[in-house]
């Protein structure tokens, strides 16, 4: 069973709700991302995001952008990251997907990179820019591989969302509001009825993402979902923080207070 | 065509799912309309009353008989109002968006061409414009960023990535998933995801139509070839797409070669570029090895974009339309040759097709007969030719 799976199926029986955190691979360097993943561990996340930084990504706002670029700067290649992947695994027992973008895994070879995935410890994919329409080239060798192909449904999906779930791996991706990645102060989105449309057509695992970025926004949202994902929070305290010690102290900060109003 | 939206491999939709179902109600919308008679009338007469269409086909006398072979007619969509074949696409898109009910439009530029047409037409649809255009384009570009202004329109400068072209689109779509309702976005060229390529190239397509019917009218034939510009590449396909079924008729579209194809600053994308995945299409694009846009340069603001529209690819990959590159300093070679032998200043974009027509007319015969899209004028440009020449303006 895909280590995903067995996360939802053990938080369920536990009547516990998901914590997804992210941080971009190599940001600042590819040592502090082992650190942090480690960190964010130890403080509750259940699941860990990698991004692999690209050059135009175009579903992520300003702050996950200016990661990017930091860690391009570094000159990182992808089979960096995917030792950095495999360093993680050896300290960390939750699941790790990368989000990157499909050009990534076109120019790198499908084949090649699903099979450094599953040897890595990578457990699923998710792919802003492979849509429903877009995913046959990949989802078939995916399934073979045993690595999840998340799929994303948002608020203005409507009809869409029976097809997209039929297709999901792993959890199914909520964007919580239109527009790119990053934090918001607050949300018009009608959550309950999101919800409600989501599950008439699936009773897979949920993770609302998208600008959730503080314990209040995480009380407020919970209900909703299976699971919450965190990001640009996470991305900025690493960011701004004055070196990598103090990256992790204040990333193990943010985690653990989202740990605790997600438990409450 | 296996999937929707594709040329041969080429094209697609890779798009955040946040914007499909808004390439859906465009692609219903425009396939609706586009054969409504009310929207087509309505089209024409734009076309007609309002860009000055048809645009002239102009016979080269003195450039045919300096370079001693074929005989050089020109295009000249350097003539349409706002200056450029840019206003073809976007009098029908903003037509279109009027007919959706969109409020807003939205449109990336380059040069500042595609931006100052999208202004014009939110002014006369009496829409909200807002322009993306890279921090570097809107300083080489300043005539046509205060012209978007006075025009009405917000211009946005993009400073993430490499300040041009290819980042005005990221910032396009990054506005467009985040206000995708209300919002229209008026892409400028034949690329981005399905139903762009095809839309863009339909509206273009009056500029091949129009020269098919012009050059019967003189030379009683069909071209023997056809050369435009190509960055996006709407101005070659608009030229190319009624001549595609002609096996006779040569199609040539000239990348921008910027300091030369074997050094790393150009935008030659089918010469030098592979296959790959941005913007919502598979195309050909300049990257590296792990599928990172490489940053691109040309003289021209217009050319400086790291992809080409899928269809072109599918031109390339089938054989059908050739690709070939022109330096920088071919480009302004060829603007001031034109500016002098023919009294025309043609936008810099244009003058890459010049400057293939300069090399290549003399080798043909006198019998034979070559159309070059002049897609723009180049009152825009003189600055930074002059700047190029080593003269500054004051």
């Amino acid at each position: 069973m895909n280590r995903i799976d067995s996360l939802f199926a053990r938080l369920r029986a536990e009547k516990r709700k998901a914590l997804i955190t992210f941080v971009t691979a190599g940001d600042p360097t590819l040592a502090a991302t082992v650190d942090l993943c480690r960190e964010m561990e130890r403080a509750g996340a259940d699941l860990i995001e990698l991004g692999v930084p690209y050059s135009d990504p175009i579903a992520e706002g300003p702050v996950i952008q200016a990661a990017n670029l930091r860690a391009l700067a570094n000159r990182i290649h992808l089979p960096d990251i995917m030792r950095t992947a495999a360093e993680i695994r050896a300290v960390v027992s939750a699941p790790l997907v990368y989000l990157l973008y499909f050009n990534c895994i076109l120019q790198y070879g499908p084949e090649r990179f699903l099979k450094e995935c599953l040897e890595s410890g990578i457990d699923g994919l998710i792919i802003p820019d492979l849509p429903l329409e877009e995913r046959e080239e990949l989802a078939p060798l995916a399934d073979q591989a045993g690595v999840a192909l998340l799929s994303m449904v948002t608020p203005v999906s409507g009809e869409r969302i029976g097809p997209i779930v039929r297709q999901a791996r792993g959890f199914l991706y909520c964007v919580s509001s239109l527009g790119v990645t990053g934090v918001r102060g607050q949300f018009s989105t009608d959550f309950r009825s999101f919800q409600e449309e989501i599950r008439k057509h699936t009773g897979m695992p949920t993770a609302l993402g998208f600008g959730i970025s503080s314990a209040d926004q995480v009380r407020a949202l919970k209900e909703y979902a299976d699971g919450v994902i965190v990001g640009s929070a996470i991305v900025r305290r690493v960011g701004a923080a004055a070196d990598r010690a103090d990256a992790i102290r204040q990333v193990g900060e943010l985690v653990r207070e989202l740990r605790l109003a997600l438990d409450e | 065509m296996s999937r929707k939206g594709r040329f041969g491999e080429f094209g697609g939709q890779y798009v955040p799912e946040t914007l499909m179902n808004a390439l859906r109600e465009l692609e219903e919308a425009y396939f609706r309309f586009r054969d409504e008679a009310g929207f087509r009338e309505d089209l024409e007469r734009l076309f007609r009353e309002y860009a000055g269409r048809p645009s002239m086909l102009y016979f080269a006398e003195r450039m045919t008989r300096d370079l001693g072979g074929a005989r050089i007619y020109l295009k000249r969509e350097d003539l349409n109002h706002t200056g450029s074949h840019k206003i073809n696409n976007v009098l029908g898109q903003a037509l279109l968006a009027k007919r959706m009910g969109k409020k807003r439009i939205i449109a990336e530029t380059g040069a500042g061409q595609h931006g100052v047409a999208a202004a014009t037409a939110a002014a006369i649809f009496g829409m909200q414009c807002e322009v993306f255009m890279g921090r570097e384009d809107t300083e080489r570009q300043s005539l046509n960023v205060f012209r978007m202004r006075i025009l009405g329109a917000r211009v946005t400068p993009v400073d993430s990535g490499t300040q041009t072209l290819k980042d005005a689109v990221n910032e396009a779509m990054r506005d467009w998933v985040s206000t995708v309702g209300e919002t229209y976005y008026l892409l400028g060229s034949v690329m981005g995801p399905h139903p762009y390529p095809t839309m863009v190239r339909d509206f273009q397509a009056v500029i091949g139509r129009e020269v098919r019917t012009q050059i019967l009218q003189r030379e009683g034939r069909l071209p023997d070839c056809c050369v435009a510009c190509v960055g996006g590449g709407s101005n070659a396909m608009g030229l190319f797409y009624d001549f595609i079924p002609e096996p006779s008729v040569r199609l040539v579209g000239v990348e921008a070669g910027g300091e030369g194809v074997e050094t790393d600053r150009h935008a030659a994308t089918i010469t030098r570029g592979s296959i790959g995945v941005l913007h919502g299409m598979r195309s050909y694009f300049l990257q590296d090895a792990e599928g990172q846009i490489l940053p691109v340069h040309s003289i021209s603001a217009g050319l400086d974009y790291p992809g080409i529209g899928p269809e072109h690819a599918q031109l390339h990959a089938s054989g059908r339309a050739e690709y070939v590159p022109a330096t920088d300093a071919e480009a302004v070679d060829a603007f001031r040759y034109l500016t002098r032998v023919e009294g025309i200043i043609p936008a810099i974009e244009s003058a890459h097709a010049v400057a293939w027509v300069r090399k290549e007319a003399p080798r043909m015969s006198p019998d034979q007969v070559v159309v070059v899209n002049l897609s723009g004028r180049g009152d825009k440009d003189v600055q930074s030719v002059a700047r190029y020449m080593g003269e500054e303006l004051s």
